[in-house]
């Protein structure tokens, strides 16, 4: 399995697609922060690529990979090795080459650069939503063999998440504005991996605010020991969930 | 040249006193009393029985456990390395009513609690022409509390409390019915508010360092034309407030790190005709409040780092807000209404992105500085949790571009494309 990542992982290296992905995060991230005098709104704009530019990203060019690889997964098939450990190691290799490609081009930049503990927590966050994301492409890509429709399943997902998720949300806010909403929302917020990275950096960034109005919800759940477990263990779900489901359909399915 | 005015205005006051004190001194012929296990006189009471207008009472290192010491003379305590005086938790420790005396280099420490009556440190009643100066003053319920005294000075003391809760615990500093009061260089630390004025008038505080405190840093009650100036007031339940007052200059002073549920750096209520110059609100939940509020120029101040720099209620009107500059808060401005009587003018907003054809460093197009987000919080609060989701940012570019929620005449027509140097 090991010789299965490290080849996914010079493979994709090799290609122009993640090249130009860390350069594009690394112009950005530079730019930002050179041309910015101000730290504060350059975070803001880093903000915005790691919730928005780096879930898509990671979702199509996994989902792409693994059509582009499926003759490869083929002759991984034949050989005698077990399915699962086939899909764990592909996972692998998709996964760390994009953590490599986000932290060169992003995460060591914005730590050098801002170094503050805003800056941590979005160099975290942006791991997390890359592993969550490339798990979610594997699902999607070993659902269906039609490789439009993979691709199309994925961006729908990153619609979903990045968008439609909060709108419905939102929606729902007004519905029942009525009701004591405070627990539900965090919890429906927790549900979302954007949503959440989203709320572990607002805690850094904008703690001023929250500390008053109902971000003191947040600020006593996720402050907290215990809020930061859970955080990352649902963060960890969210990896580890489609990507069981992912194997145990792969490990069904007709090739 | 506010600041200068001040200065000069202290400096007088102090060479008053100074003169006061030599011209008493002269005419009298003042015996110096020393207080002491070495000396004749072991006890502070008994040295103030006998001590005659203009005396002075130098008390020795030492722990004085005399219960309630009342003077009546004006006459001089001066406390050498630590002199201390202990109420035992039961006293209030000294208790003045007289005209030019001064207190100086004593510590103070565990006056009593009664919820009958307001025991301090050091109470003065009916007085004036006094100075109350590096005193250190520890755990007292009120530490120094001033009523109905007139032109004097409480300089450079040093007051720690341990508060519980707000009914329970005392004021720092605490003035009622005064005029001409210097508060000047004084570090109070936690304590119910860190200093109280309520009809106080003409009086100026300055420099003071005011942190930690339950309520407010520094609490303005029905006390007009006063000033406070270069004041640091940090961590408190709100930094200062300022309440049903008029004529308050506010300049040069620090508020930040005010946060919670009701937090603010400066809260204003029922106040007006009064400046805001020169101030810096940095990392408070909410920089200023307004409610209320009439005729206020707030100019060249600094808001960074806050929740909501400005929460201006629909009950304010004419109150002029110019030249500030906004930056890296989270939200510029709330309102509670869409009525808008107050002018906004040549601010640097760090949100703005107009452009500057003819470069005289204003934008040309108006900037917008209530966001739409800013007001479906205000109806529904729970919406904060969608705080810079990529919806939020659509729905708010979506307000900018065609206005529906937010008020058309909120807005600032001159947005400076540059911050002020402040």
């Amino acid at each position: 399995m090991i010789k299965l990542v490290k080849y996914v992982i010079i493979d994709i290296l090799r290609s122009k697609v993640i090249f130009a992905y860390t350069l594009f995060l690394l112009a950005t991230s530079l730019s930002i922060f050179s041309l910015e005098d101000n730290p504060a709104k350059g975070l803001l704009s880093m903000l915005n690529i790691i919730l928005i530019i780096v879930p898509l990203v990671s979702l199509i060019f996994s989902t792409i990979y693994m059509y582009n690889a499926s003759e490869f997964i083929h002759l991984l098939v034949s050989q005698p090795l077990k399915r699962t450990q086939i899909l764990i190691g592909l996972y692998a290799g998709i996964c760390i080459s994009l953590l490599i490609a986000f932290t060169v081009g992003a995460a060591v930049p914005v730590l050098l650069l801002e170094g503050s503990a805003t800056a941590y927590i979005m160099s975290f966050a942006g791991l997390a939503l890359t592993s969550v994301f490339v798990s979610l492409a594997i699902l999607s890509s070993v659902i269906t063999r039609d490789k439009a429709k993979g691709i199309g399943m994925a961006l729908l997902m990153w619609l979903y998440f990045s968008l439609l998720y909060d709108g419905l949300l939102l929606l729902l806010m007004f519905q029942f504005s009525d009701y004591p909403l405070e627990k539900p929302m965090l919890v429906f917020c927790a549900l979302n991996p954007v949503d959440l990275a989203r709320v572990l950096i607002l805690l850094k960034m904008d703690i001023s605010a929250l500390m008053g109005y109902t971000g003191a919800i947040f600020n006593q759940f996720f402050g907290t020991n215990a809020g930061i477990i859970s955080a990352a263990s649902i963060m960890l779900l969210w990896i580890i969930l489609p990507l069981l489901i992912a194997v145990k359909k792969f490990n069904k399915k007709d090739l | 040249m506010e600041r200068a005015s001040a200065k000069t205005k202290i400096i007088l006051t102090r060479t008053l006193f100074f003169l006061l004190f030599v011209y008493s001194f002269g005419f009298a012929s003042a015996k110096i009393i020393h207080v002491g296990n070495s000396y004749p006189f072991k006890s502070i009471k008994k040295a103030v029985a006998i001590a005659q207008a203009g005396d002075s009472i130098i008390i020795q290192k030492g722990i004085y456990k005399e219960g309630n010491i009342v003077i009546s003379k004006s006459i001089s305590l001066v406390g050498e390395h630590e002199a201390i005086l202990d109420g035992e938790h039961k006293f209030e420790i000294l208790t003045i009513s007289a005209n030019n005396f001064l207190v100086s280099g004593i510590t103070f420490q565990n006056s009593g609690y009664s919820s009958m009556n307001d025991f301090a440190s050091i109470k003065v009643i009916d007085a004036s022409a006094f100075i109350i100066e590096n005193n250190n003053i520890n755990n007292a319920h009120f530490a120094i509390h001033v009523s109905n005294s007139h032109h004097f000075t409480i300089e450079n003391n040093l007051i720690k409390g341990y508060p519980g809760e707000e009914q329970s615990t005392g004021n720092g500093i605490h003035l009622w019915k005064c005029n001409n009061a210097t508060i000047l260089s004084n570090h109070i630390y936690g304590h119910r508010d860190g200093i109280y004025f309520e009809f106080v008038t003409q009086s100026t505080v300055a420099s003071n360092m005011s942190e930690k405190n339950i309520r407010y840093g520094l609490h303005f009650m029905f006390s007009n034309n006063d000033y406070y100036t270069g004041n640091t007031f940090s961590d408190n339940g709100a930094g200062v407030a300022v309440m049903f007052s008029q004529h308050i200059q506010m300049t040069q002073n620090k508020f930040q790190f005010n946060r919670g549920g009701s937090a603010y750096g400066l809260l204003l209520k029922e106040i007006s005709d009064g400046a805001i110059l020169e101030n810096t609100f940095s990392n408070n939940t909410i920089g200023i409040y307004m409610e209320g509020t009439n005729r206020i120029l707030v100019k060249k101040n600094k808001f960074q780092s806050n929740g909501f720099a400005l929460r201006v209620q629909a009950s304010c009107s004419d109150n002029t807000i110019e030249n500030n500059n906004f930056i890296a808060n989270t939200f510029d401005i709330a309102t509670n209404g869409s009525l808008v009587l107050n002018t906004f003018n040549g601010n640097y907003w760090d949100k703005y992105r107009g452009y500057d054809l003819n470069h005289d460093g204003k934008g040309d197009v108006p900037f917008h500085p209530l966001s739409m987000y800013a007001m479906i919080i205000e109806q529904n609060p729970v919406a904060f949790l969608f705080l810079r989701s990529f919806m939020v940012i659509l729905l708010d570019e979506t307000e900018k571009t065609i206005p529906s929620i937010t008020p058309e005449n909120f807005r600032d027509d001159t947005p400076y494309m540059k911050p002020f140097q402040l």
